[in-house]
């Protein structure tokens, strides 16, 4: 079943086109990376997505929700986790799950069953009562990500989601991303050729908001002629440009 | 319900962080002190605790502007705010929940000045629970200005324009450290186009019992807090549009 259907979607700021004319498909349960240099539209994208942000044109279906005419239904189903670890610093671990539980009408049997169920599954127990803003760029980005799963949502938007982080704590947040293939489909965007090479199904190229390549990473370093993917990166991005 | 959870999230927030309760509590009383004990050594009918309390009060209520601008600008720029308008709070939460979680701290606030000014003399009247009541119209004024200051602000202009500013404007402007007609001219006239001199004003006819006095001071602090209250939505609902 197809899970997200972007139709022509474009986002202009007065003289920038910040997304042009974006048309995508994704299927239910896949992980799509959306990569790109600075100023690609990935982020803009991700926002027009999940409702943050109106199209200037275009339209997006997520399991037949227009983002345009039913951003409630769309907001039911989907979830963020921002570029920024965007977790309340002052609550801890727990109350911080509680709040997205308390936001979303959880009632209390089943916030406690959920909380439990996210610590674990994210590793979040040894933590769980620590403020969250005295935590790791690592366990912030876990918080985060937890935060995102508690609506058990269909859709998951991870903008960015191991900005910054060593490699221990990307390793380990790259376990718990795959962990989530199949039973959520995953929007990801990143930076980092590695990362979108040993997560996703297909990966999108964009490049001044436009979509310059979608496919597996093996298809896409089959037709840029390498054996690395960084290089198909390279010039593919290259290649548009000449 | 959701709103609730939201606007317990905050006052957690708020409480939480020593810097408030140092500023918010520590400071208003630190003043009372401090000016009390002047006034014991050189008396000066303006630091008369009668006199002197009611000006203090309004005067800590400038910290909830700084307690919610920062809260607000922190959200928007730690991106909590993004992750949580993809999620089913209404725009009408937002603004609740940010606003409805300081009006008892600024009562709880105002209650400790009131305790400290009667161990330091104050004549305990029923007067006193009318002023404190009082104080919610006038917290609503600077918890809008919070809302509407943190809506346009980073976390760092909100330290600069609220915490310095701000406060010391509605300090200067309020005639609780100096009798506005002794100043006169524009800035007596500027302070009396402005709401913070009448808030001290019906704070102190409250609490003296002149409660005919509290007019015309009531309508420029319900006009002010109302006409900031709107400022303050519409800014709120133009950033969130803006995410």
């Amino acid at each position: 079943m197809t899970a997200i259907r972007i139709e022509g979607l474009t986002k202009q700021y007065r003289d920038v086109t910040a997304v042009d004319n974006l048309s995508l498909c994704v299927e239910e349960g896949e992980l799509l990376a959306l990569l790109g240099v600075n100023g690609a539209g990935k982020t803009t994208t991700v926002k027009m997505l999940s409702c943050l942000t109106a199209p200037t044109a275009g339209d997006t279906l997520l399991f037949d929700k227009s983002i345009c005419r039913d951003a409630a239904a769309v907001k039911s189903m989907i979830a963020v986790s921002p570029q920024e670890t965007a977790v309340a610093p002052g609550l801890t671990v727990r109350e911080n799950l509680a709040l997205m539980c308390g936001v979303h009408g959880f009632s209390h049997e089943r916030q406690e069953a959920k909380i439990r169920e996210l610590a674990e599954r994210l590793g979040l127990d040894s933590v769980i009562g620590r403020k969250a803003g005295k935590l790791s760029g690592g366990w912030q980005r876990r918080l985060s990500i937890a935060m995102a799963l508690i609506s058990e949502p269909r859709i998951l938007f991870l903008d960015e989601p191991t900005l910054g982080l060593d490699v221990l704590a990307r390793s380990d947040l790259w376990d718990i991303i795959r962990a989530l293939k199949g039973s959520v489909t995953v929007i990801l965007t990143t930076h980092y050729m590695e990362e979108a090479e040993a997560l996703s199904d297909r990966i999108a190229i964009m490049k001044a908001g436009r979509l310059v390549a979608c496919d597996t990473a093996d298809t896409l370093k089959r037709a840029a002629g390498t054996d690395s993917f960084e290089q198909a990166f390279i010039r593919i991005v290259k290649g548009v440009q000449a | 319900m959701r709103m609730l959870t939201f606007a317990g999230r905050n006052t957690k927030e708020i409480l939480r962080d020593p810097l408030n309760l140092c500023f918010g509590l520590g400071f208003p009383l630190v003043l009372i002190l401090l000016l009390s004990a002047i006034q014991a050594n050189i008396p000066v009918e303006l630091f008369a605790i009668g006199h002197l309390t009611p000006g203090i009060t309004v005067f800590g209520l400038s910290f909830m502007t700084l307690f919610s601008a920062t809260l607000i600008a922190r959200d928007i720029g730690s991106a909590l705010l993004q992750r949580l308008y993809t999620t089913p709070l209404t725009p009408w939460d937002f603004i609740l929940g940010y606003t409805l979680p300081i009006i008892p701290i600024a009562v709880a606030q105002s209650m400790i000045c009131y305790l400290a000014a009667i161990v330091l003399g104050l004549e305990v009247t029923v007067n006193i629970l009318y002023a404190i009541a009082f104080v919610i119209p006038v917290s609503v004024l600077f918890i809008a200005l919070g809302l509407l200051f943190g809506s346009i602000l980073t976390d760092k202009q909100v330290g600069g324009i609220c915490g310095a500013l701000l406060t010391n404007l509605s300090a200067w402007l309020s005639g609780t450290w100096f009798d506005l007609d002794l100043v006169g001219g524009a800035f007596r006239e500027i302070a009396y186009a402005l709401p913070f001199v009448h808030a001290v004003e019906m704070e102190r006819a409250v609490l003296a019992g002149r409660f005919a006095d509290i007019f015309p001071h009531l309508w420029w602090v319900l006009g002010y807090g109302a006409a900031a209250l709107v400022a303050a939505v519409l800014l709120f609902l133009r950033q969130m549009k803006r995410q």
